[in-house]
């Protein structure tokens, strides 16, 4: 194993480490990516350059813009005002009048 | 020779009954047995229902207090490191079990017996394909190859059906579907797709015509040609791409290149079940036109995936072609 292949699993580490420490759910995703990105790369180390194709593409390609489509149909993102619309969500939590009176 | 009965003769045959009986209608079923469903379920008042959901908040929020609730308490507590503890020990486990795993390219190791010892010595031989991992995906195993087109086929028609909109609301679709922002002539995109999509495609169909040459194949070039395929979508719009891309395309692409697929591969099993020649040339090792029938599966499969990454996309995108 030489000091590339340390440095990419190094990186790989971090990335599967971040993506699940982050709350964000667009830099969750753009996580995601480079993620396949570097696997990409490892794939090319490990001698098999079909993986290394199909990983960049799918992986990091069609998958991750999938999910950001994803994340704009439920306002999750939303790029014309670079807000987060979570305030919708909120409904469910509201209480009924006058239940503090009676508790 | 039939003789056709009179209508009055014909309603007490079982005929009649039964063809009555499948359509619902009501003369079948004597008056007693039908209940009316409307007595069953009283009506609420709306006061009572007010009343029913208060109820139920209270009762919610005193179990979710952790001072009422001591269990909630200790599970709030222990919860996170309970969880680490899991995924360490998980972890740890794992790591441990993979010490037990032969070392890589020892000889003793139980893949090495005599099927890639076949793929390897006889392969080049049999198939005509200098990469022999294509020459495995698409000639020994071809059949599973074939199984896989046909779920990513599968996978596409379930995506259409659970995004498809209902045609009849014209006016929910043309609020949920992102057409009507359409194009946004983003001039940073459009310069880079102008340049970045001819190279993308390009290099896909390289890959996909020199499968059974150099690394890549159907898979990889048709998720290449679909991404290319998006990133056009995402600079020009919807109005472009329906020029060469609509339902009808991906419905005829789909199925001829599945049927081809399978009509190849159905020749060659033919042949070989038989002990027949199958006459298809596999010409000289490492020009293009050689291995047979690969690059014909290639171009199939590769045309199946391009067409079903593209249509995922624009499924998820608006719901409709």
């Amino acid at each position: 194993m030489n000091t590339l292949q340390i440095i990419l699993l190094v990186f790989l580490l971090v990335c599967a480490v971040s993506v699940s420490v982050t709350k964000d759910l667009l830099n969750a995703i753009l996580i995601y990516m480079s993620f396949s990105l570097i696997m990409s790369i490892i794939w090319v180390t490990l001698e098999s350059p079909d993986l290394a194709i199909t990983e960049a593409a799918v992986g990091a390609g069609v998958t991750s813009v999938l999910f950001f489509v994803t994340l704009k149909k439920i306002h999750a993102i939303n790029i014309e005002e670079g807000t987060k619309e979570l305030s919708d969500m909120d409904i469910n939590t509201e209480k009924v009048d006058g239940l503090d009176e009676q508790a | 020779m039939s003789r056709r009965k009179s209508d009055e003769e014909y309603s007490k045959t079982k005929a009649y009954r039964f063809f009555k009986w499948l359509k619902g209608e009501d003369e079948y079923y004597p008056d007693e047995t039908k209940m009316d469903m409307s007595l069953l379920i009283p009506m609420e008042d709306e006061s009572d229902l007010i009343e029913r959901m208060k109820d139920k908040q209270l009762a919610k929020e005193k179990a979710y207090d952790e001072s009422s609730n001591k269990l909630l308490r200790f599970f709030n507590r222990c919860y996170r490191v309970v969880a680490v503890l899991f995924c360490i020990i998980l972890g740890a486990l794992l790591i441990y079990s993979v010490s037990f795993l032969p070392k890589v390219g020892a000889a003793d190791r139980p893949t090495n017996n005599e099927v890639p010892a076949r793929y390897i010595e006889k392969g080049l031989e049999e198939t005509g394909a200098v990469n022999i991992v294509t020459g495995m995906i698409l000639d020994y195993r071809a059949f599973d190859t074939f199984g896989e087109s046909n779920v990513l086929f599968v996978a596409t028609i379930t995506v259409l059906i659970l995004l498809r909109h209902n045609k009849k609301d014209e006016k929910d679709k043309e609020e949920s579907s992102d057409r009507i922002y359409e194009p946004k002539n983003d001039v940073i995109l459009q310069t880079v797709a102008k340049f970045l999509v001819p190279i993308i495609i390009v290099f896909g169909i390289y890959v996909i015509l020199n499968g059974h040459l150099s690394p890549g194949g159907g898979f990889s070039g048709g998720a290449i040609i679909g991404a290319g395929l998006i990133l056009y979508l995402n600079a020009f719009g919807f109005m472009k791409t329906e020029r060469f891309f609509t339902e009808k395309t991906y419905k005829w692409i789909s199925f001829f290149a599945l049927t081809t697929y399978c009509l190849c591969k159905a020749y060659s099993f033919y042949c070989g079940a038989n002990h027949l020649d199958s006459h298809i040339p596999l010409g000289t090792a490492g020009a293009i036109l050689s291995s047979g029938l690969i690059l014909i599966l290639n171009i199939c499969v590769g045309l199946v995936v391009a067409c079903t990454m593209y249509t995922f996309y624009v499924m998820f995108r608006k719901g409709d072609f």
